[in-house]
């Protein structure tokens, strides 16, 4: 008998009788200015969140609050003149220096404060994660109140990677002290669009 | 590794408390953390119904596991995921070293798996001349330190930043007396992003696997778990069987869960969904028995296998917060700990359920419901009727049993707790005892109630 | 308040470790229950639950026990004790193969004292007067055990059924807790086996307790209290630790 027939064999021997899973149905968030709290809660977590009215105040924004003389890169063409395109065949590891990613996220989450990236929006998988400062863009309307909502939107989902990001990179492994900055980025900005 | 395990409980104990003020530090912070998970959860009007749909669907799990791991497989393999299983350690670790050494890998970056604390993978491997590096910073800390992590969520949470500067000191060559932990976080982030570029081999634990999709979700704050991953050319991950939830959407009542109850945060900042390798890469999913279907057997203890490992029954646990992970000899450390513990051996772990007064805080932070203190009386009656009680606390036990079962015995015992003072263990009037040790003994009164009671009521 | 005739016979309990070194508790007990118009009867041949030996994995060794607290307690419409331990391993482990439906009974009659004025008596004044200040100690099997009192650990609406009572109490005044309702770490034969963690745990308790104003530490278990009493007596504090009964029974 192999392994797997073993344990498969000692599972189904010492697994009690079959009880029901619960209706998850009524677990759902109010929709009242998700938007407001998203924002909040994003912030005691350590982001920082912008309402703005379109990609041209992002640009704007980022240019203000990051150093554009080192390596940006994006999934959005629209920020190409500002930014190098990610390009998803090449080696992940060329792009351990990049300051600044500007990605889409599919929606956020008001409870919780993160967002919802797939590898199609992260250009290559390693993005969100490599880069010294991650900001995202996505609209007002796609913020859902929880994760409920959330996981209806996702669905069975058609990707090979993705992940949820609720703000900047974090530890508290030393003395339980905060340290924002672990090994992911040291920074999370969200560009809400109206 | 540092070995602590000639002493019980106890008695290790006893030696971390030696330090007060360590022991007032720990306590504070992980009760701070207990405060924090306290608040979070408070803003969920619905908590404790999450609670109990999280414990069911968990009910579903270990009641459905056989087609539950089918399905999980099936589904792996359509996306490409090659799926290993392995009964215990030893076939465990022998699968990892397989798949490193068929890639010619000799260095693998690891972040965090209890399981594989739990197998000694880093040792097996290194024996084998393949270096592990643990990514996470308390598990990276405790590494340096040659020390298992003293908690699953808090690794190193036992050691004062003065330590941690020491050893950073020692093995990172920072200036002697650093201690602040932003500069010696900066430090580790600089160190390990060498390690995560250089690493063709990552290997990771797994939070949460859906049998619906085949895909597996990996959670953590630092971003270590997908920094390993996204640069590995073979990706590993190990999984105990328990880890399966049924579908996609159950996702949002644990993840809810898991990190108010863990940290008090609304989530942790990295929820990562692994579903297929990337172009040019090999991913492989190994799951691991390890005693988990033996536990399954046992009908007192299996609902132990719903833990969803948030640590929260160490941070509320006083008996934790007072003795520090260490000294429960295990690798899953505090109440959680204890029960799962004796299932694996029990003789080495006899004392674990005994660490405990049943005070049942544990029980009623647990996000899936555990009853964790049921659970520890109940091992308490095994462990005693398998024989392994120490010999003269059965003996005591059985004196004191006869004697309390005979109202005769018992009045003759002796006036105003003379009986007392020589057969209750916790007052047993001589010196040796240790309930005089830091208390007085309580005054006994000039007669007891039973007697005023004959002299006056009746 | 019922002032004449008994409606009801209540057995007392008084578990073997107060009848030896806290009679005044449980001459509090019986008073403040006659006080209330309750006729209590004291079982001579009482001695215990059975707790200490089960809780050490010896519960298979408590069948004599048991049986002998039937035999003296299944009569009575209530069983009560001032010790919320001791009512929650009968509540919870009392059981007899020769008369189960005995051993059914009395594990639904059997009442902690305080839950036995609040639940039963229903009791809403007392001519009781205590003019210090008092912490309150919760002790685990009462509170997470018997639910007296709400847990800190739940999102769930707060109440406190010895604090109900206290509030009746003339010139009490309750100091409130760092942490409500955290073990005191006594736990039974725990208070030997792990003599330093118990230690440990009773010192911490004490700290929150002096630190928060309390000149008394009331509890509903005695077992939590001569615990916490050693260590007061040890570090020759003025804190003192007094029984919820003796507090409600009080007069000036």
């Amino acid at each position: 008998m192999t392994t797997r027939e073993q344990i498969l064999e000692a599972v189904l021997k010492n697994q009690p009788e079959s009880m029901p899973l619960p209706d998850i149905g009524m677990f759902k968030g109010g929709d009242d200015d998700t938007v407001r709290k998203y924002i909040d809660i994003f912030k005691t977590i350590g982001g920082a969140a912008y309402l703005v009215d379109d990609l041209e105040v992002v640009k704007s924004m980022v240019a203000e609050q990051f150093d554009t003389t080192k390596r940006i890169a994006t999934t959005l063409p629209e920020m190409q003149d500002i930014a190098e395109l990610i390009a998803p065949a090449i080696d992940p590891h060329l792009y351990e220096d990049v300051e600044l990613a500007i990605i889409r996220g599919h929606f956020s989450v008001a409870e919780n404060g993160a967002v919802w990236l797939t590898e199609e929006v992260m250009g290559q998988r390693i993005i969100p994660y490599i880069c010294q400062h991650l900001a995202v863009v996505l609209t007002a309307e796609s913020i859902v109140p929880t994760l409920h909502e959330a996981y209806e939107r996702i669905g069975l989902g058609d990707y090979g990677f993705g992940g949820f990001i609720g703000g900047p990179s974090k530890t508290a492994d030393i003395e339980q002290a905060l340290v924002l900055g672990a090994h992911g980025p040291l920074t999370m900005t969200v560009y809400i669009i109206r | 590794m540092k070995q602590t395990e000639t002493k019980d409980h106890a008695g290790l104990a006893e030696d971390f408390i030696k330090d007060e003020e360590r022991v007032n530090w720990h306590d504070g912070a992980l009760w701070y953390i207990r405060e924090k998970r306290d608040i979070a959860s408070k803003q969920i009007p619905e908590w404790e119904a999450l609670r109990e749909a999280a414990s069911q669907i968990k009910n579903n799990v270990i009641s459905n596991l056989h087609d539950y791991l089918l399905q999980f497989e099936a589904n792996l393999t359509k996306n490409g995921v090659k799926v290993h299983w392995a009964n215990n350690a030893d076939e465990h670790n022998a699968i990892v070293y397989s798949i490193l050494k068929a890639k010619g890998i000799t260095e693998m970056v690891k972040s965090k798996s209890m399981l594989t604390e739990e197998c000694h993978l880093n040792e097996y491997l290194e024996e084998r001349g393949i270096g592990v590096i643990n990514s996470d910073l308390g598990e990276y800390i405790q590494q340096l330190d040659n020390e298992p992590p003293s908690h699953i969520v808090l690794p190193c949470i036992h050691k004062r930043k003065e330590e941690i500067g020491e050893l950073f000191h020692e093995h990172l060559g920072t200036e002697k007396g650093l201690s602040d932990p932003t500069l010696l976080t900066r430090v580790a982030r600089k160190h390990l992003r060498n390690v995560f570029l250089t690493r063709r081999g990552a290997l990771t634990g797994v939070n949460f696997a859906v049998a619906e999709t085949g895909e597996y979700v990996v959670c953590t704050n630092e971003g270590n778990a997908d920094m390993g991953a996204h640069l590995s050319e073979v990706q590993i991950a190990s999984m105990g069987l328990e880890k399966i939830i049924p579908q996609k959407k159950h996702l949002s009542v644990f993840l809810r869960l898991l990190a108010r109850s863990a940290t008090g945060q609304p989530i942790t900042i990295y929820s990562s969904h692994y579903k297929k390798p990337r172009e040019g890469q090999e991913m492989h999913l190994i799951l691991v028995d390890a005693g988990r279907t033996r536990q399954l057997g046992r009908t007192d203890f299996r609902n132990s296998l719903k833990c969803i490992k948030c640590g929260g029954c160490m941070n509320t646990c006083p008996v934790y917060r007072k003795s520090g992970g260490l000294s429960y000899h295990n690798t899953i450390s505090g109440p959680i700990g204890a029960i799962l513990a004796p299932n694996l051996d029990m003789k080495k772990h006899a004392d674990l359920p005994y660490a405990s007064t049943l005070c049942g805080s544990c029980s009623n932070v647990c996000p899936v419901k555990i009853n964790i203190h049921e659970q520890l009386y109940k091992w308490r009656q095994v462990i005693v009727k398998e024989g392994y009680a120490a010999n003269t606390k059965a003996l005591g036990m059985k004196a004191m049993a006869w004697t309390l079962a005979s109202p005769e015995k018992f009045s003759t015992a002796g006036k105003a707790g003379r009986w007392f003072l020589h057969n209750i263990p916790f007052v047993v009037n001589n010196k040796f005892n240790p309930w005089y040790k830091q208390r007085e003994m309580p005054e006994g009164p000039k007669e007891s109630f039973a007697e005023w009671y004959a002299k006056n009521e009746k | 308040m019922f002032v004449t005739g008994y409606i009801m016979t209540v057995g007392l309990f008084i578990p073997c470790y107060v009848n030896q070194f806290y009679p005044d508790a449980a001459k509090a007990t019986l008073q403040l229950l006659q006080k209330l118009g309750v006729e209590v009867v004291y079982p001579a041949k009482q001695t215990c639950c059975g707790q200490p030996m089960a809780n050490s994995g010896f519960a298979h060794l408590t069948s004599d026990c048991d049986a002998l607290f039937i035999q003296n307690f299944a009569e009575f419409d209530y069983i009560v004790a001032p010790s919320a331990s001791c009512v929650l391993h009968v509540k919870d482990h009392l059981h007899s193969a020769e008369n189960e439906g005995k051993a059914e009974g009395i594990r639904g009659k059997i009442y902690e004292l305080v839950e036995f004025l609040t639940d039963v008596l229903k009791i809403e004044k007392l001519d009781a007067v205590f003019p210090h200040k008092v912490g309150i100690h919760h002790s685990c099997h009462g509170l997470r055990g018997l639910y007296l009192s709400q847990m800190t650990e739940l999102n769930a609406a707060p109440f406190s059924k010895p604090q109900q009572l206290l509030n009746m109490v003339s010139g009490l005044e309750q100091v409130s807790l760092d942490r409500p309702d955290e073990c005191c770490g006594f736990g039974g034969t725990f208070c030997v086996a792990e003599e330093a963690v118990s230690v440990k745990m009773g010192k911490d308790r004490v700290t929150d307790h002096s630190k928060n104003g309390a000149e008394y530490i009331t509890s509903s278990d005695l077992s939590c209290l001569m615990h916490l009493e050693g260590i007061l007596h040890r570090n020759k504090s003025k804190v003192k630790v007094v029984h919820i009964a003796e507090i409600l029974n009080a007069t000036v």
